[in-house]
């Protein structure tokens, strides 16, 4: 989409953008950056739980409410619609994004570990692109009020030294994201007989079983209230029985906000499906 | 007790310690000071013992020396969640002091124990059926009885576990705490907190329950909870969120509503993405009055007036110049670390660690504060400390260390005051300091 090493200029010949204005959209442009980093990195921090001993849930908390802090930011400013729509292109129902958004994500963690950063960053970064073109459009034709509201919280976020740092990392990002954009592949059968990192709705769930449509015999939910759910998933992911994919990253964000209203974003059915699908196989292996 | 201000002008020495075995992960005195006890990430239990104060000696007071070595807890495996649970100290609470026996508890992620230490210098000598060796005698061979006699031997401290309070906890143990009851004692982990009686181990009442119906909208932990020093009735737990909740058992069965809540409204021009981390509070302690607690967050210690909800009475910056640093301690997970904080016995003066090894004592009446540190290169043996000033900007002056040299690796997290004197155990990752005042 966009050709190796040329950046979209702000203002096509338009030579009357005043200075100020100019150096707050790249201010902002670089906030946006350095926010989608944040964002990786805590998303990063929740999956590389160890798996020996139980993570800690202060800490897994704290990561996730800073995930769903810059969620709603970015849906705030629009950023986040933006990112899943240009993402799965308009016309398809919100939770057909969705899925599409989480398989995409997943099939890549089923590479390497190395590679999950750039590529996580490859899909935000490379919508932010076209991001950043809008907001920085839409900053110097609107209020200057939200300018200056950006650049405050850029003082007090980040240090000089980091905001050049993210400056140099640009070009090497643009150049291993072009790079690997080409090997992307929706695989939704994939997914089920592989292990799958753990996310926040497995870090937290690896505690106590979701509780998510009524179950059908009560008195067998109170018996395994207390029964962690992940024993269940490793088992059913090792033997094949479960079909459907397992939450990606981007669900957490999803199922961690139930506050926020924006309307592209809708809680995922499959997720709901495969609890009872749970339910129904934990029935007849007790029931038998 | 002594006036803390002669310690904060410096009038710490330092005795060498040769206690460097595994990270050591709770520091704690006994009611009298008479024994500090330290547990580590191996489950061990080292008890030091304060020497008797001797005329001969120079120094008027004691120095501590290993009382008891013990191994409390052991690594054990989930089978149900395949998950190892570690052996590694979290809390050590001693129980007042009743007889010749000391009491403590210890806990680790998921199980309490209580510990009796207790001294053995007499032995029975003179059996009838058994030699000396312990070998029976033959019964043809006794012609005679005799008693039994009491003999002096070498002092042998022994530990025994008397009880074992398991089962109780799905979350991970973060507090224990005595009632001033002494006869109950509350222990918390992440979303719950269960109130136990010493005697009964095979159940607790569970007393706060913040866990959510759907884990998926759990958005805030219990991080610290402790009993009131004085009001057997009154508790308080901290928040990730940086809040504090009091109770009162008499209210309800189930403390989830709270009698007081307190919060210190946020400075909205300060707001970051790390706001909620850094507000996070790692310990809460009530005052020996039991009239203020204090709150230990990211970046400073709070004290607070129970009396006085809406904000703080008195808050102290311990390393302020980290603040524009979150972003990399947020990458290396040192934004998560839990620093402990304690009072000294009159309540004048608290204490805190920070990185490099250094720690923080404030006096509250004075409002002067001091920076120390803890490691061998820099103290010479009942020498005094010298203050440490971090650099944070500009010319950095001799002695003064800049921010960026700061070893982030060197955490002082555990830090526990004698109740009466003016003597402070540092734990500084596997080594532990004990410094006391200067005697003139």
């Amino acid at each position: 989409m966009f050709s190796k090493g040329t950046k979209r200029k702000f203002s096509d010949g338009d030579e009357e953008i005043s200075d100020e204005s100019l150096v707050g959209a790249r201010v902002a442009s670089s906030y946006s950056l350095q926010r989608q980093s944040l964002l990786d990195m805590s998303l990063i921090k929740l999956q590389l739980c160890h798996m020996l001993v139980e993570p800690n849930l202060c800490r897994s908390v704290l990561i996730a409410n800073t995930v769903r802090q810059i969620q709603e930011e970015m849906t705030h400013d629009g950023s986040w619609h933006m990112v899943t729509e240009a993402f799965c292109g308009p016309g398809q129902s919100p939770s057909e994004r969705l899925v599409a958004t989480e398989v995409l994500c997943r099939s890549r963690e089923q590479d390497a570990e190395p590679k999950l950063f750039s590529v996580i960053s490859y899909e935000g970064c490379r919508e932010e692109e076209v991001v950043a073109d809008e907001t920085l459009c839409s900053v110097s034709v609107s209020d200057t009020v939200s300018n200056v509201c950006l650049a405050g919280r850029i003082g007090q976020c980040w240090e000089k030294s980091e905001l050049s740092g993210v400056e140099r990392d640009e070009e090497a990002l643009e150049d291993s994201r072009l790079g690997s954009g080409e090997d992307e592949e929706i695989d939704t059968e994939d997914g089920a007989s592989t292990e799958s990192p753990k996310t926040t709705g497995q870090v937290f769930g690896t505690f106590e079983i979701k509780n998510s449509s009524p179950a059908p015999d009560s008195a067998l939910e109170e018996l395994f209230s207390d029964v962690d759910t992940s024993y269940y998933d490793l088992d059913t992911m090792l033997t094949g029985m479960q079909s459907a994919p397992k939450m990606g990253p981007y669900d957490i964000l999803d199922s961690l906000a139930p506050s926020h209203s924006s309307p592209s974003i809708v809680s995922t059915p499959k997720c709901r499906s495969d609890l009872n699908e749970l339910d129904h196989i934990m029935e007849i292996i007790v029931g038998s | 007790t002594k006036p803390v201000a002669k310690t904060i002008n410096n009038c710490l020495i330092f005795l060498p310690f040769g206690y460097a075995a595994d990270i050591i992960s709770t520091v704690e005195f006994n009611y009298s000071g008479e024994l500090l006890a330290t547990g580590d990430k191996g489950g061990r239990v080292v008890i030091f013992q304060r020497e008797q104060e001797s005329k001969n000696r120079l120094l008027s007071r004691g120095e501590y020396n290993v009382y008891s070595t013990f191994q409390s807890h052991e690594p054990e495996f989930d089978y149900l969640k395949s998950l190892e649970i570690e052996e590694k100290i979290n809390k050590i609470r001693w129980l007042p002091q009743q007889n010749a026996a000391h009491f403590l508890l210890s806990a680790n992620d998921k199980t309490i124990k209580l510990w009796k230490i207790s001294e053995r210098d007499k032995r029975a000598e003179g059996y009838n059926l058994k030699d000396e060796d312990g070998r029976l005698r033959d019964p043809f061979r006794i012609t005679t009885l005799r008693v039994p006699v009491l003999m002096p031997m070498d002092l042998m401290v022994e530990a025994s576990p008397r009880r074992i309070f398991a089962n109780a906890h799905t979350y991970h143990i973060n507090s224990i705490s005595v009632n001033s009851d002494y006869e109950t004692y509350l222990s918390a982990d992440d979303l719950r907190i269960n109130l136990w009686h010493l005697e009964i181990t095979d159940r607790s009442f569970n007393i706060v329950d913040i866990k959510p119906a759907n884990m998926e909208e759990l958005t805030e932990v219990i991080t610290a909870a402790e009993c009131h020093p004085h009001q057997c009735n009154v508790f308080v737990y901290s928040s990730s969120k940086g809040t504090i909740r009091l109770c009162d058992m008499r209210a309800a069965a189930l403390c989830d509503r709270h009698s007081k809540f307190f919060e210190e409204p946020e400075d909205p021009s300060s707001r970051s993405f790390f706001s909620e981390i850094i507000s996070s509070i790692s310990d809460v302690k009530f005052s020996h009055s039991g009239r203020y607690m204090m709150t230990r967050d990211y970046l400073s210690v709070k004290v607070w007036d129970l009396n006085m909800e809406n904000r703080p009475v008195e808050t102290y910056q311990v390393h302020e110049y980290l603040r524009s640093k979150l972003c990399s301690l947020y990458e290396n997970d040192c934004i998560f670390d839990k620093f402990e904080c304690c009072w000294n016995g009159s309540d004048s003066a608290i204490m805190t660690g920070s990185y490099n090894n250094f720690f923080r004592m404030f006096d509250r009446n004075t409002r002067r504060d001091i920076t120390l540190e803890a490691s061998r290169e820099n103290s010479k043996p009942r020498a005094m400390l010298k203050p440490r000033k971090v650099c944070t900007g500009g010319k950095r002056k001799k002695d003064e260390i800049s921010v960026d040299s700061l070893d982030f690796n060197k955490k002082i997290l555990h830090t526990a005051w004698h109740p009466k004197e003016n003597v402070i155990a540092v734990a500084a990752t596997n080594n532990l300091y004990i410094f006391q005042d200067k005697v003139n």
